[in-house]
């Protein structure tokens, strides 16, 4: 059988609704390479955004056939239904338009999280020594290749239906700088992640670990979260 | 739209209520043998103050546990927040509180 010269794609184009093109099919062609035929050859107003095209700046994140997935990463032959392909928007972000979400909620809340460096230090002091071989040094290694593509945050259903929720990236990294030697905001940590879009709103459902295309575990990364404001709430009452 | 104290205060009265769920099964399937009537279930619960910290415990471990849990599900299905949501569930925890009190008054003390 030889594969359909010619691939239906449906793109989603907010309210105006969705359109159906005609593209032709090559081989090792991504959803990117497809999403880009159609914006240079048939609708030069198609916005969507992307930049490196080798999974590396997370910025080119689409909703492949209902999917969160990297558009430069994912060869359209191994997401296609018969010769059809259905691409839209990321899921739990706001449109701005076509393709092209709005990431700001998603960075707010790793603000939020506090997934940001607390130092403690002066460029005088020596540089903390960090042990590799530690087990906090280990987790907080696990979550370092995180490139904020925001996949996570579209495959998650407590996102969905509790929009305050800090959602799995935030709280990844949350996990990491607690883990990180060099990190000195603890309880700043923890009391971030404890309030009412805290890592508690989690129902360990796990498509954020299913979906991320680093492998990442954020899932895991929440649960150890869940246990440290656990002790912390045994030991300090919060 | 759980903080860490209701995460806590749901998965407490979790542990607390697994032993006693165990605890009146067993007592249960153990009591029954050899057929069980209204009137010897209230001989031996009636004035028992061991029996009215057991359930009354498991009374009150429901309230909260499950005014908890639908909560939840009323923000997350409901859209339900802010002062309302906050409401609906102090009568949620009420409610169950209330009728569960009820039937262990009515069992261990009337």
């Amino acid at each position: 059988m030889t594969a359909s010269p010619t691939l239906k794609v449906t793109i989603e184009r907010g309210p105006s609704g969705a359109e159906v093109f005609d593209v032709p099919q090559y081989d090792n062609q991504t959803v990117l390479d497809v999403v880009s035929w159609v914006q240079q050859n048939v609708d030069p107003t198609l916005s969507y955004r992307f930049a490196c095209r080798v999974g590396m700046c997370g910025s080119c994140a689409m909703m492949v056939n209902g999917v969160p997935r990297w558009t430069c990463r994912t060869h359209i032959s191994k997401v296609l239904d018969g010769n059809a392909v259905t691409i839209g928007p990321l899921r739990n972000l706001p449109v701005i338009k076509d393709l092209a979400v709005d990431m700001d909620p998603f960075f707010d809340k790793w603000v939020a999280a506090e997934g940001i460096h607390h130092g403690g230090l002066t460029r005088d002091d020596p540089i903390a020594p960090v042990d590799e071989g530690s087990a906090e040094r280990e987790a907080a290694n696990a979550a370092i290749e995180c490139i904020n593509c925001s996949v996570c945050y579209a495959a998650c259903d407590t996102v969905a239906g509790n929009p305050d929720y800090l959602g799995p990236a935030a709280l990844q990294r949350a996990w990491t700088l607690l883990n990180d030697a060099k990190d000195e905001g603890r309880q700043t940590i923890l009391d971030a992640v404890s309030g009412k879009g805290g890592c508690h709103n989690c129902h360990s459902i796990g498509s954020c670990t299913a979906y991320c295309p680093n492998e990442l575990d954020p899932l895991a990364a929440i649960a150890g979260l869940k246990r440290e404001t656990a002790k912390s709430f045994f030991k300090r009452g919060r | 739209m759980l903080n860490l104290r209701l995460y806590m205060l749901q998965r407490l009265t979790a542990l607390l209520m697994a032993p006693l769920v165990i605890g009146h099964l067993a007592v249960m399937i153990y009591a029954i043998q050899g057929g069980l009537s209204a009137a010897e279930i209230l001989s031996r619960t009636q004035g028992s103050v061991a029996w009215f910290l057991f359930y009354g415990g498991f009374v009150l471990a429901v309230s909260i546990h499950g005014a908890i849990g639908v909560r939840v599900v009323l923000h997350e299905w409901g859209g339900m927040k802010g002062a309302l949501l906050d409401g609906a569930t102090w009568l949620l925890g009420a409610g169950l509180l209330w009728l569960g009190a009820h039937a262990v008054w009515a069992v261990t003390f009337t």
